[in-house]
C-alpha cells in the first residue's frame, strides 16, 4: 500500500542471531575482571527506627571486601520527580528510619555471592519498631503513623483536572450513575532481575555503571543525585534488557549500593536481585480506590464526568505521582466528555512503592471506566458498542488545556469488531458471551518532572566512505523492539537497506540523551529523532547531486533504493555510494554527520498523539467452579502509519497477555505490609495454555506528529483486556465486578450469591 | 569436598571438579562461560534454565551438576551448526516469536525437545509441552507459531535429505 521501501514491511529483529544464539549479553551475565559481588540487607520491619547497626563481625568474614550503611554513602537523596526536590526520597541506604519491609539498610561487595550472603547474616540491625499503615484510607487520617515526616496525612502528591462546568452537565443529564471500584496491585515481573554492575575509575574519579535499565538517561540523573557526583562522569551503558514493563523506570538499591561500593573497593561491583526481592522491592501497579460518577443524555451522549481517586503509594515516589495524573486522564479516554473534574491523591504507605506498570496509568482507570460504560448502556437500554460510537472521540478532538488529537481512527476500529464480532461468534452458547471496550494510549508523555534541559530524544547518524551508516541513539530496547524501528526508519530515510547500518544504542557517553522506554515512547519521539537525524545527513547528499545534476533548483530529488535521482525522471540520478564518497571528499575527509532532535511543543499537557483501538472478547463461564476461559479476542488498533507490523504484532499479544493476568490471576496480596507471594510459584502468570489466539486488525491512519505518521503499538491493548473479560463475565451471569482480578473462586462466590438473591425473591 | 565432572556439552568434553552442591546451571554459566543458558525463578518454576541432557529437556537450576555426569548436554549454544542457525531458531526469527530474549534459550531447547519427540504437533500440543515456560512479552501465540513453522522446515528438510 505505501511507497515505502522499508516502513510497514514485516522486518526481523536486527537483536534477533543474538537473542536466539543466546549469545546476547544481559547485565545479568556479565563479569569484570577483578569484580566483586554485591548483596544487600534489608529490612524485616515495614516502619521501624534504626538505632544502631554494627557491621564489625561482617568485615571480619574472609573475602568480605566493603560492608556499607547509610553513613558510609555520599548521602543523596534521589527519584525521578527531580523538579520537585522534596519528592526525591529515595535514600541510597536507609538512614534513620525503614519504611517497608525490604527496604535496603546495608550493603557488602565479597568475592562471592555466598559470602557476601554469609556476610548479611553478621551485620546486627537494632531497630526500634513504630507503627505502621498499609491502606490509603487509614494513611489520610489525622493519627496515621507518618511514612515521612515532612507530609502531612501521608499525602505524597495531588492532582486536579477539569474542564467545563461539570455540575451543570449532570443538571442536563437524564442518567447519571456512582460507582466505586478498587483495582489491586500487581508485579511487572520481567524475566530478568534488577542487575548492576558498576566500576569507578580510581583515577579519573568517573563511574561506569551497566544496567538491567529502561531509562539509561533517568539512571545517570539518579546516581548524580545520590552519590553527588557530576553527571558528565557518570556513563550508564544498557547492554540487553531482559524485559522492563515498568519495573525499570527508577534508579534502585542495586545500581546506587554496586557504585558505592565500587568506590569504596576501587573494584568492580555486580549486584543482582533474586526473585523474592524483585517481588518485595522493587517498583509495581499502583493500587487504587476509585469512585466515579457519569452522566447521560437518553440517547447515550455523555454529559459530564467526574472522578476520585486514592492510590496506595507505599513508602517512596518513583513514577507514583505520574501514574496519579494518567489515571485521571485515562479516565476521559476515548470519548467526547464535555465536563470533566478529577481529584486524585497518592498516599504513602509503609510497603513496597507503587508506580508504573505496562499501560502507565491506564489499566485502573480503563477498567472502572469501560465496566461503568456498559453499565450505563445496559441501564439505558443502548447497545454497548453503539454507545461507544456515539461517544467516540475523533480527530481534532480537543480536552481543553489536556490534549489535542492530531489523528483518530477508533470509529473504524470500532466498525471493524464489530463487523468481525457479528460474522465470527455466532455460536455462543448460553455459558459464554461476549464483552467489547475501546480504548486510547499515549505516544509518550509531555512531562519534564526529571527536570532536563536536553531535547527529550536526540539521535546522531554517520555516514562512512563506503555508505554503511553508524546510528547513534540512547533509545532502550527492553525487548519491544525499538532497536529495530530505529534501524528501518533510519534506512528509509537514507534509501538504503537495514543491512547497512549499524546501531550503537544506549550509552549515555556516545549517544544524544533520549528519556527512555515508558509510556509507548520510543517510536514516536525517538523515531522523529532518528528521522531528522538522518534527513539532515540525506541533505548533505541532495545537495552533493543537485550540483553533479545541474539542475534547476525547483526539481526535487529523491533518495531510495540506494539511488539518488531526480522525482520526476528516475532514470537521471546516481549511485547512493558514489554521492556519498563525493560528499566526503568536498567536505575535506569528514564523513556526513547528521543530527536529530524531538521535544513536543505545543501539544498540551499528556502526549503529543495518541493511538486508538477496540477490543471484544468471547469468554465461557464455567457455573460449576468460577472458572474463566477466554475463548477468543478481536481487536482493531489505529498505531497509525505501522512501523514494523512483526513488532507491532507482538507488542499488541504481549499486552493482551498482561491485560489478561492483571484481570484474571495476578496480584499481590500482603499482610502488615509483607508481600505473601513473591515467587513465581504462588505468584500466577498466563502461561501458553491461557492465551487464547487474537485476531488482530490494522486500522491505518496518518497522524502528523509520527515519524511516517506513526504513533504507539507498545501498550494500548493492556488495560481494555480486563474490563472487556468483566463485561463479558457480566453478559453471561449478569453479575458487576468493582475490582480485577476474577479468580474463579471470586465469580463462584458472586454466582452463588446471585442464585441465593434470585431464589429469595421467587420464595417472596 | 570437590568432585570430579566429567561430561560432553554441546559435543565437547569437559573433565573438571565441583562442589557436591553446585547445579548444573551454575556450572554452564560460571564454569563453562556459556550464558546463553539463564536464570530468572530460583525455584525451578520458569524453566528459563531449560537445557537438553541425553535428550531429554531439563531445568539446569533444579539438578545437581554432578548428575549431569557421564552424559551429554545441549545448551543454546551447541544448536546452530557453525553460522548456520537450527531452522528452529530461523523459524524464532522469523515469526518474532521472542522480544525481550531472557526467556529464549529455553524455549528454543524445549521446542528442539519437542520437536524430535513430535515431527508435527497440534497447537494444543505445543502450548502443553511450552507450558511451563514462562514469558513476560510475547503472549506466546507467535512462539507456537514459530514452532509450528519450524516443524514444517524440519519436515522439508528431511524430505530433501531423503530425496538426495
Amino acid at each position: 500500500m505505501s511507497e515505502y521501501s522499508v516502513i510497514g514491511k514485516p522486518t526481523t529483529n536486527v537483536d534477533g542471531t543474538a537473542k536466539v544464539t543466546g549469545e546476547a549479553v544481559y547485565t545479568f551475565d556479565m563479569t569484570l575482571p577483578n569484580m566483586l559481588y554485591g548483596k544487600l540487607l534489608r529490612s524485616p520491619h515495614p516502619h521501624a527506627r534504626i538505632i544502631s547497626i554494627d557491621t564489625s563481625e561482617a568485615e571480619k568474614l574472609p573475602g568480605v571486601k566493603a560492608v556499607i550503611t547509610g553513613k558510609d554513602t555520599p548521602g543523596g537523596k534521589y527519584g525521578l520527580w527531580r523538579r520537585f526536590r522534596e519528592l526525591s526520597d529515595q535514600e541510597v541506604l536507609a538512614t534513620t528510619k525503614v519504611r517497608f519491609i525490604g527496604d535496603a539498610v546495608a550493603a557488602v561487595a565479597a568475592i562471592s555471592e555466598k559470602i557476601a550472603e554469609e556476610a548479611l547474616d553478621l551485620i546486627n540491625v537494632e531497630y526500634e519498631p513504630l507503627p505502621a499503615v498499609f491502606e490509603p484510607m487509614e494513611a489520610i487520617k489525622d493519627d496515621a503513623p507518618l511514612v515521612h515526616d515532612d507530609f502531612a496525612n501521608n499525602i505524597n502528591n495531588t492532582r486536579h483536572i477539569e474542564w467545563g462546568d461539570v455540575d451543570e452537565g449532570f443538571k442536563k443529564s437524564d442518567y447519571v450513575r456512582e460507582d466505586r471500584y478498587t483495582y489491586s496491585s500487581q508485579h511487572p515481573a520481567p524475566m530478568e532481575v534488577h542487575s548492576s554492575v558498576a566500576s569507578y575509575d580510581k583515577g579519573s574519579g568517573r563511574l561506569t555503571v551497566w544496567s538491567s535499565t529502561q531509562s539509561p538517561y533517568f539512571l545517570q540523573l539518579g546516581l548524580t543525585d545520590a552519590l553527588k557526583m557530576r553527571e558528565g562522569d557518570i556513563r550508564v551503558i544498557k547492554p540487553h534488557v531482559g524485559g522492563g514493563f515498568g519495573a525499570k523506570n527508577s534508579t534502585m538499591p542495586d545500581s546506587v549500593n554496586a557504585a558505592v561500593l565500587s568506590m569504596k573497593t576501587g573494584r568492580p561491583v555486580k549486584i543482582v536481585f533474586n526473585r523474592e526481592e524483585e517481588f518485595t522491592a522493587t517498583e509495581h501497579r499502583t493500587a487504587m480506590h476509585l469512585a466515579l460518577k457519569i452522566g447521560l443524555k437518553k440517547d447515550g451522549t455523555i454529559m459530564a464526568k467526574e472522578a476520585k481517586i486514592i492510590t496506595d503509594g507505599g513508602a517512596y515516589t518513583g513514577l507514583g505521582a505520574t501514574t496519579l495524573y494518567l489515571a485521571g486522564t485515562y479516565l476521559t479516554f476515548p470519548y467526547n466528555i464535555p465536563s470533566y473534574r478529577y481529584d486524585g491523591v497518592r498516599t504513602y504507605t509503609n510497603k513496597m512503592w507503587a508506580s508504573s506498570v505496562r499501560s502507565f496509568g491506564a489499566t485502573p482507570a480503563v477498567y472502572a471506566s469501560e465496566t461503568q460504560m456498559d453499565r450505563a448502556a445496559h441501564d439505558m437500554g443502548i447497545d454497548p458498542i453503539e454507545i461507544r460510537r456515539k461517544n467516540a472521540m475523533t480527530t481534532g478532538y480537543e480536552a481543553p488545556g489536556q490534549y489535542r488529537l492530531g489523528s483518530c481512527g477508533l470509529l473504524p476500529c470500532i466498525d471493524r469488531v464489530e463487523k468481525r464480532i457479528k460474522e465470527k461468534w455466532t455460536d455462543l452458547s448460553k455459558d459464554e458471551g461476549i464483552g467489547f471496550t475501546a480504548f486510547a494510549y499515549m505516544c509518550g508523555g509531555i512531562f519534564n518532572w526529571i527536570d532536563t534541559p536536553y531535547a527529550f530524544s536526540g539521535a546522531m547518524v554517520k555516514i562512512n566512505v563506503d555508505g554503511t551508516v553508524d546510528l547513534f541513539t540512547q533509545a532502550s530496547d527492553i525487548g519491544q523492539g525499538t532497536n529495530t524501528v530505529s534501524v528501518m526508519i533510519c534506512a528509509e530515510e537514507l534509501g538504503i537497506g537495514i543491512e547497512d547500518i549499524r546501531l550503537h544504542p544506549a550509552d549515555t557517553a556516545t549517544t544524544l540523551t533520549d528519556l527512555g522506554a515508558w509510556a509507548s515512547r520510543e517510536t514516536l519521539m525517538n523515531g522523529n529523532a532518528v528521522k531528522a537525524a538522518a534527513g539532515e545527513a540525506k541533505k548533505v547528499l541532495i545537495e552533493v547531486a543537485r550540483m553533479k545534476l545541474g539542475e534547476n533548483i525547483v526539481y526535487d530529488l529523491e533518495v531510495k533504493d540506494k539511488r539518488i535521482y531526480l522525482a520526476l525522471r528516475p532514470e537521471r540520478g546516481f549511485s547512493y555510494y558514489d554521492i556519498v564518497k563525493d560528499a566526503i571528499k568536498r567536505n575535506d575527509g569528514e564523513p556526513i554527520i547528521g543530527i536529530g532532535h524531538y521535544t513536543p511543543h505545543r501539544k498540551g499537557m499528556v502526549s503529543p498523539a495518541f493511538a486508538f483501538g477496540s477490543m471484544g472478547v468471547r469468554v465461557k463461564v464455567d457455573r460449576e467452579t468460577g472458572q474463566v476461559e477466554v475463548k477468543d479476542i478481536i481487536t482493531a488498533h489505529d498505531c497509525g502509519q505501522t512501523i514494523n507490523p512483526l513488532g507491532a504484532r507482538g507488542q499488541v499479544e504481549g499486552s493482551i497477555q498482561l491485560g489478561l493476568g492483571w484481570g484474571l490471576c495476578e496480584d499481590l496480596p500482603t499482610d502488615n505490609g509483607m508481600i505473601l507471594n513473591p515467587s513465581f510459584v504462588d505468584y500466577k502468570l498466563i502461561r501458553s495454555r491461557d492465551m487464547p489466539q487474537i485476531e488482530l486488525h490494522d486500522v491505518p491512519t496518518y497522524d502528523p506528529e509520527g515519524p511516517y505518521g506513526a504513533k504507539e503499538s507498545a501498550e494500548g491493548t493492556v488495560a481494555p483486556t480486563s474490563p472487556a473479560v468483566a463485561n463479558a463475565i457480566y453478559n453471561v451471569i449478569g453479575v458487576e465486578f468493582n475490582s480485577n482480578v476474577l479468580r474463579p473462586e471470586k465469580v463462584l462466590k458472586a454466582i452463588r450469591k446471585k442464585e441465593e438473591k434470585e431464589e429469595e425473591a421467587m420464595n417472596g | 569436598m570437590k568432585r570430579e565432572l566429567k561430561f560432553v556439552v554441546n559435543g565437547d568434553s569437559y573433565d573438571i571438579w565441583v562442589e557436591p552442591n553446585t547445579l548444573l546451571v551454575q556450572v554452564l554459566r560460571d564454569e563453562l562461560g556459556l550464558k546463553g543458558t539463564k536464570r530468572s525463578c530460583d525455584s525451578g518454576s520458569c524453566c528459563a534454565c531449560t537445557v537438553i541432557l541425553n535428550g531429554k529437556v531439563v531445568k539446569s537450576c533444579s539438578m545437581l551438576a554432578l548428575q549431569a555426569n557421564g552424559k551429554e548436554v545441549l545448551t543454546i549454544e551447541g544448536l546452530a551448526n557453525g553460522a548456520e542457525l537450527h531452522p528452529i531458531q530461523q523459524a524464532f526469527i522469523d515469526n518474532w516469536a521472542f522480544q525481550c530474549g531472557f526467556c529464549t534459550s529455553g524455549q528454543i531447547m524445549a521446542a528442539k525437545a519437542l520437536l524430535d519427540e513430535n515431527a508435527n504437533p497440534t497447537r494444543e500440543e505445543i502450548q502443553m509441552a511450552m507450558d511451563g515456560h514462562l514469558c513476560r512479552c510475547t503472549g506466546y501465540n507467535m512462539i507456537t507459531e514459530a514452532i509450528q513453522d519450524a516443524a514444517k522446515r524440519l519436515q522439508g528438510q528431511k524430505l530433501q535429505e531423503a530425496a538426495q
